[in-house]
């Protein structure tokens, strides 16, 4: 399905809950929500789905205006946060009643495919209760998809069980995504979560539609600092500069040789500000790095990363290793970054200059 | 502080035959004073009755626990001096964030002079000074948490401070700052902590030594990067690392220790390799993913069913979904295990 939102804005009472945008999903395609709690993205689903209607704007269904059409006479599946279950249905009429709602046939025969896609099959006879969480939204998600409906939207719909069954979960989801034709919506607020489902990324923040494009793309070349900031895990460091003749200087005399476009007039002496993702500082110097001495604040330790906080001349900045290192606190630490590597933002916070890729 | 042993079992129902009758299986270990420990596993693995035990909350079907070789099985929480942070708030609403913290002192008798001074220090510590004179009942969820973890680490004199999962309720955001918070109140204070979680961030984080549990069994007791580099048990390579280890049956490359059944790779130590290099094995991608800034590629192995992932920086051609290639597998990160244990 083409869902098209043209000029939507939400308001509930005094406060604006979605500013005006436009919006064009990608058919038979994932889009990603990505943004904090109360960015919006709970409020924009509602739209698409005709939970709410906007207070103006059109919502369009493959060029068919469905403004305030409720949900009911819609084709729209959802799964939330909160594992949604029938409870006095087994799990077996869970899956089956969209199915029977349509009056379709072989819906035995549809109900265990979809039960072994999911591998919930020897639950089949159980009632909800009587799964764990996994296994319960794992029902959630096989009802949804039971109803082939031509767009699915999904809130948070991992963000209650344990990261191992997220990891499990995320790639069946993944792969049944790509396998279907359904047009899918997908919420979330870790920024590692979109790029795994990766497809196309709408980034929210304050109720803002600030970019929307292929996830990576949006990753590589966030139009602005809100986009960078929203669309970083960690936080993209982020440094004020001013421009010079040979790039940007920052506090404490580090330069970085970084070339910038035409500025104008008041290039020089520009308040900028640079973004370094954690990932490009380095513990280990290159040719043609700058050096930045520092002291260890704290190491964060996902299992697969070391995240330092590390106090440096240019502020705290946090630096990504890949695997497990252990730092001492306020031990001694030099950090090299390449000035390639570096974004710019003007003083309006727009993007100037995105590092090049495939060149590190 | 204290030095905490314990050397027991526990079943929540009488008379325990099988080892699923279990919440907790025969152990013993201890935690040496002034530690900073986890326990770390996914839920109904037995980490909670075990800080329960610590506690004084559940008292073991089997066997006892000792602090500082005085046992104490028998005694209540408040006995054992034992503070204790939860998952959610626990706080006087009507009182102020100086009350609140001062709380524990005062029913402890400690003279006015010193709860001032001690509360001042936490209040820093944990950057809440100028909200002392506020009432709880105005403020936010995590301040409120903040306040809970101030009250469990208040008094100078307790044997350990147990958390039970205390940053559930914690904007992502702020988890950061408090992680680091905790960290450097070990650092300061030296007390012994021990700290429940499902989460390996939290867990590795915060503690020097991590006790990776399932289904009542302790796997493996060590710090972030033994889990790492040397997982014990089969379970802590999966469960450690997003995504964990790879594991494949050893005779898809040459080279195995005598007995091992199973070698174990993580995705950071798969390697791009050439045809036929030793160590390496052939296989069909199936997923190329774009991380931003690194892929994650999945493959199966060329002439069976096993799975590796690879975590490959994009400074070389990446093999896309389809295509076939060799991976690395065997280097001098690889383990080798047998019966889900490692031997080499």
């Amino acid at each position: 399905m083409e869902l098209t939102l043209e000029r939507i804005e939400h308001k509930v009472g005094a406060q604006t809950w979605l500013h005006p945008l436009d919006l064009t999903l990608v058919p038979r395609a994932v889009t990603v929500l990505l943004g904090a709690t109360q960015a919006g993205k709970t409020t924009l689903m509602r739209v698409m789905a005709g939970l709410d209607t906007p207070t103006s704007g059109r919502v369009k269904a493959d060029g068919h205006d469905v403004t305030g059409m409720p949900v009911r006479e819609r084709n729209v599946a959802m799964v939330y946060q909160q594992f949604i279950n029938y409870p006095s249905m087994t799990v077996a009429d869970n899956i089956a009643s969209p199915l029977k709602l349509r009056g379709e046939a072989n819906i035995t025969q549809r109900v265990l495919e979809l039960a072994k896609k999911l591998h919930i099959e020897p639950f089949l006879k159980r009632l909800p209760a009587e799964l764990s969480g996994g296994q319960q939204q794992r029902v959630a998600l096989a009802r949804a998809l039971a109803k082939k409906a031509p767009l699915m939207l999904l809130d948070e719909p991992l963000v209650n069980l344990d990261y191992k069954l997220r990891e499990e979960l995320r790639e069946e989801l993944t792969q049944l995504f790509a396998a279907g034709d359904s047009t899918v919506v997908y919420a979330t607020t870790e920024p590692t979560e979109a790029l795994l489902l990766g497809g196309y990324t709408a980034v929210l923040d304050a109720g803002e539609l600030l970019q929307y494009g292929p996830t990576a793309e949006v990753f590589r070349r966030p139009k602005s600092i809100r986009v960078a900031r929203a669309f970083s895990d960690p936080p993209m460091n982020l440094v004020a500069g001013t421009a010079a003749s040979l790039g940007v200087s920052l506090a404490a005399g580090v330069n970085l040789s970084v070339p910038l476009p035409a500025l104008g007039a008041a290039a020089v002496s520009a308040a900028l500000t640079i973004g370094v993702r954690a990932s490009a500082l380095r513990v280990h110097g290159r040719d043609g790095d700058v050096a930045l001495p520092g002291t260890v604040e704290l190491a964060e330790i996902s299992g697969s990363d070391t995240f330092v906080h590390v106090d440096t001349a240019i502020g705290e900045v946090v630096v990504q290793l890949t695997g497990v290192h252990q730092f001492a606190l306020a031990s001694s630490i030099t950090l090299y970054l390449n000035p390639s590597q570096v974004y710019v933002f003007d003083a309006a916070g727009d993007l100037l200059v995105a590092p090049s890729f495939g060149e590190r | 502080m204290a030095r905490i042993d314990l050397d027991l079992a526990h079943a929540y129902k009488p008379n325990p035959q099988r080892d699923e009758d279990y919440a907790l299986l025969p152990l013993k270990m201890s935690f040496a004073d002034g530690g900073a420990y986890a326990l770390l596993g996914p839920s109904g693995c037995g980490k909670t009755t075990m800080l329960n035990i610590i506690s004084g909350l559940v008292t073991p079907s089997h066997g006892g626990v000792k602090f500082d070789g005085k046992d104490v099985t028998t005694l209540t929480p408040q006995q054992r001096n034992i503070a204790q942070v939860f998952q959610f708030p626990v706080i006087y609403d009507t009182m102020t964030v100086a009350e609140n913290l001062a709380f524990p002192l005062r029913n402890r008798g400690v003279p006015p002079e010193r709860i001032k001074q001690r509360v001042g220090a936490i209040a820093e510590m944990l950057e809440m000074s100028r909200q002392l004179d506020m009432r709880a009942a105005g403020l936010a969820a995590d301040a409120k948490q903040k306040i809970s973890l101030g009250r469990g680490l208040v008094r100078e004199d307790v044997s350990a401070v147990l958390f039970d999962e205390p940053l559930t309720v914690i904007d992502p955001h702020l988890k950061w700052q408090l992680r680091r918070k905790l960290k450097q109140i070990h650092h300061e204070l030296k007390l012994t902590l021990v700290y429940v979680t499902h989460d390996q961030v939290e867990a590795l984080t915060f503690a020097d030594q991590v006790v990776v549990m399932t289904r009542g069994r302790a796997v493996q007791i060590g710090s972030a990067s033994q889990l790492f580099e040397r997982p014990q048990h089969t379970f802590v390579g999966h469960f450690i690392g997003s995504p964990g280890m790879n594991f494949l049956p050893v005779d898809v490359a040459p080279g195995a220790p005598a007995g091992a059944t199973t070698l174990g790779v993580r995705p950071e130590y798969v390697t791009l390799a050439a045809p036929n290099t030793a160590g390496a094995v052939a296989v069909t991608v199936t997923q190329a993913q774009d991380i931003g800034t690194y892929w994650l590629v999945t493959a199966t192995v060329a002439g069976s069913d096993a799975i590796v992932r690879a975590r490959l920086s994009p400074d070389q051609p990446i093999p896309k979904a389809g295509e076939a290639a060799w991976f690395g597998v065997v280097g001098r990160h690889t383990c080798f295990y047998k019966n889900e244990e490692l031997v080499a």
